[in-house]
């Protein structure tokens, strides 16, 4: 059994008085892949933004490698090893693809050559357009482009929001084909997903999130076969 | 109007436009960043205007410009910090009126500390010389200031498109929230841009008062509105929009002048705005844009 990168506590996240994570609590063991599924408006989303300090928990603690996240400022967070892509892919779009790239190692000083080129390895399609404007691009390269950025950080562990989110199929597979890719090369993955079809097939470990709170846990192939799961979130209906 | 006469104009439209685009760039770069227009960013040029005679008038002119830049940033840098920081998540309505606030402020601090009589700007003895070209001739600070202008934007343009903290200049113009996810300390990146936008006011105001001989507390407001003006006929956000917006104002005003009808220049620069809102809002060059859904 790996020890826990990730452990989140008692966590809590309110709006004005409405509270989106009622008293959620997991772990990303290192080395795995962790799926977070869930409808809309489930928490999702809310519990991987108060992660990297862009809201600031109600309640709870977020232990990152034996550290504390609450309160450290989201500035700081790519330097402890942990990034996220964000929903939407949020590339940005007036930088050129390769810059895009430069800019997921901001905070690092040495050389970042090695790194470009085992991204333009991972996304060949990348290289093509390195010096096209990352606005330019169609939605499959963008999250493309998105996950290279936060690889370019060096991360102990990725996190991503809804990676599937608006593409075609065959793209949606490509994505999962490089998440089973970067976790076999070492990181650590915490992936928030609607496609709970996709997200099951490939998490070691997942958690079913509802109305704030997790209702479900178990391995990805338990939930997949669970029958609650698959009657709201596979689209299949129990067998009679 | 003869040729010589006409070239004499071009050359004074040419060193006004200058001056202007100086100032033009700190609006367009401030507004480039926090979607914010800087409206005290003509006042802190005139504020630089009296550094300039008070660091002159103790330390000489040599010591007194470096004085007087170091000044026109911190004082920059102070206003971001203390007016408009504080409210950066508010409406971007109360960050303008903050704006607003302060260029009174400051307009009325110096009424305060140094009357509302005009002061006279130091003589910098080498800027004053005459130089003869042909048949036009013109002190030294005419001719210096196109070419200073154009120096210090192709630094400016290289600086934003070939640094990295360009890069994350840029990146902080699009998107705040991601930026941070990239480690980039957001508040650094608005300082420093604070900082590039006050030197060139610095600047603009060594050379554009070096021609005009004195200072008041209001000597700011109108080329500050004319080059807000300049830098949305360029398509406010963009750097080299702000410098040709700059060169148009500055020469369509001295014309306008030497044509006689120098009560009318400052009504058709506003004209002008008019007539750009109305048919290309976006300005010269201008990008749209387009969100996303």
């Amino acid at each position: 059994m790996s020890r826990n990168l990730l452990e989140v506590k008692d966590l809590s996240v309110s709006y004005g008085g409405i509270s989106a994570v009622k008293g959620i609590s997991f772990e990303v063991p290192e080395g795995e892949v962790v799926t977070l599924i869930g409808a809309n408006g489930a928490g999702k989303s809310s519990t991987l933004r108060s992660i990297v300090g862009l809201e600031k928990p109600a309640g709870g603690s977020i232990f990152f490698d034996g550290k504390e996240l609450t309160t450290m400022g989201t500035e700081q967070l790519v330097t402890q090893g942990i990034t996220l892509v964000p929903e939407g892919r949020r590339v940005f779009p007036n930088l050129s693809v390769l810059e895009n790239l430069k800019i997921g190692a901001y905070q690092r000083k040495d050389s970042l050559e090695e790194d470009i080129q085992w991204i333009y390895g991972l996304f060949p399609r990348l290289q093509e357009r390195s010096w096209q404007m990352a606005g330019t691009l169609s939605g499959g390269e963008q999250q493309m482009l998105a996950i290279g950025r936060a690889l370019m950080s060096r991360p102990k562990m990725i996190m991503m929001d809804e990676p599937s989110l608006g593409l075609a199929p065959i793209v949606v597979q490509g994505v999962f084909d490089i998440i089973k890719e970067i976790n076999k090369q070492g990181v650590t993955i915490l992936l928030v997903e609607q496609n709970a079809n996709m997200a099951l097939k490939a998490a070691h470990h997942a958690y079913v999130m509802e109305t704030g709170r997790i209702t479900m846990s178990g391995t990805g192939k338990e939930l997949a076969e669970n029958e609650q799961v698959k009657a709201a979130y596979l689209g299949k209906t129990k067998k009679k | 109007m003869s040729l010589s006469v006409f070239f004499q104009h071009c050359l004074t439209g040419i060193s006004l436009g200058g001056a202007y685009a100086l100032i033009a760039i700190g609006y367009t770069m401030v507004y480039g960043i926090l979607r914010l227009i800087n409206f005290a960013h003509g006042d802190i040029f005139m504020v630089a205007g009296y550094f300039m005679i008070f660091a002159t008038a103790t330390f000489g002119w040599m010591a007194g410009i470096p004085i007087m830049l170091i000044c026109t940033v911190l004082l920059g840098v102070v206003i971001e910090k203390a007016a408009y920081k504080p409210i950066r998540t508010a409406p971007r309505m109360s960050v303008m009126i903050s704006a607003i606030g302060v260029s009174y402020l400051l307009q009325n601090l110096t009424t305060y500390l140094f009357t509302a009589l005009p002061k006279p700007f130091p003589e910098i003895p080498f800027l004053k010389k005459i130089f003869q070209i042909g048949p036009v001739s013109a002190s030294l600070v005419t001719f210096l200031t196109p070419v200073l202008t154009i120096v210090l934007v192709v630094i400016l343009v290289y600086i934003t498109n070939h640094t990295k903290i360009g890069m994350a200049m840029r990146a902080v113009s699009r998107d705040f929230e991601t930026s941070r996810l990239m480690g980039i300390k957001i508040n650094n990146v608005i300082s420093i841009t604070f900082v590039i936008g006050s030197f060139l006011a610095g600047v603009g105001s060594l050379l554009y008062f070096t021609d005009r001989m004195s200072v008041t507390p209001f000597s700011g407001s109108l080329p500050g509105l004319k080059c807000f003006v300049a830098a949305v006929i360029g398509g406010i956000g963009s750097v080299p929009g702000a410098v040709v917006g700059g060169f148009v104002i500055g020469i369509c005003e001295t014309f306008l002048i030497a044509l006689g009808y120098s009560t009318f220049s400052d009504a058709f620069t506003f004209i002008l705005l008019i007539i750009m809102l109305l048919f290309r809002p976006t300005g010269l060059f201008g990008e749209k844009m387009i969100d996303k859904v």
